[in-house]
């Protein structure tokens, strides 16, 4: 193989496409990657005409840790508690979509009563991720309150999720042919008691935050993408369903009992940051929907499948499409037939949504910057992988 | 923007101000969710994974029920684990001083120091899964503080001794 010569490369390739232009009037401004805004190490280069900004750029790398490789380095069992740090605020998604394409390639059937945990569990985590972003996007916009409102929520939450996983972020609650310890006996009235609470608050969060002024005149109008640009920047889950297309993984490509459930999928066909706002408000209600039907008819039995202690599963390749809270989340595994994978491609919804900041950004203001990107929900260690 | 845009452009904005006002006035009224540590301390901690711990045995739970095949070691992800045993002397060299080596050793079925550094775990439960003999479990201690690294890599055995002696 020809050796890649470094030498042509240019030192730094920021720098060289962000030359001030001839007029020489353009501000290069590094928002992050230490920007509150920006949830993590992600830097965005920003040239400003004025307060406007004329490009925007993202930066990656900063928080690379290699998962792919790490993946084919490791048993299919040790690789799996990497899954919940990929994206920490939904762990359980990640975790799911890495254990449903073992169990496909390994041919290991999951209990009902593991698929109904499954799908409680991940709701609910799907819950505490759109309670966080909630308030953290607030947060962004100058508005402080909304975040104690949402921890308070979520702390009931936490709570359930702690008494049947034992952690409260990174979980590791999933194993190949189910889940790793059944729930508690009161899990089922905690949660039917805790999506009662939740529908109670939602009134309130609405007069408190989605009614106010200032949030729809930060929110309104602003980012504004229609559904062709979304689809070809591959954007998905609540940033394509902002802008009309109801498109969800749940829907499109039923996995495991979501087939039997009745909900809906929200959608709003504005594409600015407001629709993505209302549609993430109305997913609370949708997982609510989601949790109460999988937990009132939990079915007995084992909740899960007994899996070989060192897992070889046959060679070959499988896939496995899950929805995040903030899209579509894909694990593409191949097998040799060793114990330890020979390849796993992750595929995550963050970077396609990041994509489409470059070109929302392009003609806003510096401050409708920190809109578009909350908006967005972007957590850095899915994307920067 | 006319006068009358203005006028209603500030009573809205009052109107949301007001409404705002109101439910953070409630909430002022409500009691404390959070927690004041050290004056109070959280009590869900029956199901917290903690670090493992050893689980003795129930004839005399000072000493593990753990048989040192080193199948944790093997499952860890982390590497935070480790079991040293007695290795088996050589032919001829019976007197010389009792070597520890790690788990398994041929002949030794009991560990001669089980060590964890909490510092690399990440909490998978992946030992107390594979584990044939059900000799790992979580502790809930949530409160874990230390000033020097070094204070993570816990004695599971000398912690097994005095946690039978206070019972």
């Amino acid at each position: 193989m020809q050796a890649f010569d470094t030498a042509q490369l240019p030192r730094d390739p920021s720098s060289v496409r962000f030359e001030p232009g001839p007029t020489e009037d353009k501000l290069i401004l590094s928002m992050g990657p230490q920007h509150p805004s920006t949830h993590g190490v992600l830097r965005i280069l920003l040239e400003l005409d004025g307060e406007y900004i004329v490009r925007a750029e993202p930066v990656l790398g900063y928080i690379h840790r290699m998962h792919e490789w790490m993946a084919e380095q490791k048993t299919y069992f040790q690789f799996m508690p990497n899954m919940g740090r990929v994206d920490y605020l939904h762990a359980m998604a990640w975790n799911w979509a890495y254990a449903g394409a073992v169990e496909r390639l390994a041919g290991i059937e999951v209990p009902e009563r593991g698929e109904h945990i499954r799908v409680a569990v991940t709701e609910l985590n799907r819950i505490s991720s759109h309670l966080l972003w909630w308030g953290a996007y607030l947060l962004d916009l100058g508005a402080f309150t909304p975040i104690m409102y949402a921890f308070d929520d979520r702390e009931i939450l936490l709570d359930i999720l702690q008494a049947v996983t034992g952690s409260r972020l990174t979980y590791s609650y999933f194993t190949f042919g189910g889940v790793y310890n059944d729930v508690p006996g009161d899990f089922a009235p905690r949660c039917l008691a805790f999506t009662k609470h939740l529908r109670s608050r939602l009134p309130m969060y609405r007069d408190l935050v989605t009614d106010n002024v200032i949030l729809r005149g930060r929110c309104e109008g602003i980012g504004e993408m229609d559904v062709d640009l979304a689809r070809r920047y591959g954007a998905t889950g609540p940033v394509i369903r902002g802008s009309g297309a109801p498109v969800d993984t749940r829907r499109a490509e039923p996995y495991s009992v979501y087939g039997k459930f009745d909900f809906r999928i929200p959608a709003y066909s504005q594409g600015d940051a407001m629709a993505r706002y209302m549609v993430r408000m109305d997913e609370l209600e949708t997982s609510c929907d989601i949790i109460d039907q999988a937990v009132s008819e939990l079915p007995d039995g084992p909740c899960s499948a007994k899996a070989p202690k060192t897992l070889k599963p046959p060679k070959g390749e499988a896939c496995y499409a899950v929805e995040g809270a903030r899209g579509k989340i894909l694990v593409h595994v191949r097998s040799d037939g060793g114990p330890k994978p020979y390849r796993v491609k992750l595929r995550a919804p963050g970077f396609s949504n990041l994509s489409v900041f470059c070109e929302l950004a392009r003609g806003t203001l510096l401050a409708d910057a920190v809109s578009i990107l909350g908006s967005l929900d972007l957590v850095i260690p899915e994307i920067d992988r | 923007m006319s006068v009358s845009e203005l006028f209603e452009e500030a009573c809205t904005g009052l109107k949301s101000l007001f409404v705002g006002l109101g439910i953070t006035g409630k909430a002022f009224c409500q009691p404390q969710v959070t927690v004041i540590y050290p004056k109070q301390e959280v009590d869900n901690l029956s199901t917290f994974r903690g670090h493992v711990e050893l689980v003795g045995k129930e004839d005399d739970p000072s000493v593990p029920r753990c048989v040192a095949c080193g199948a944790c070691v093997k499952a860890c992800p982390s590497d935070c684990l480790t079991i040293l045993c007695p290795v088996p002397a050589k032919e001829g060299q019976e007197d010389a001083p009792m070597a520890m080596g790690p788990a398994p050793q041929k002949g030794s079925k009991t560990p001669g120091a089980v060590i964890v550094d909490f510092s690399l775990c990440s909490l998978c439960g992946q030992c107390a899964k594979t584990c044939p003999v059900d000799s790992l479990r979580f502790s809930d201690n949530p409160y874990m503080v230390a000033l020097d690294r070094k204070e993570f890599r816990i004695d599971l055995m000398a912690r097994l001794k005095r946690q039978a002696e206070e019972e």
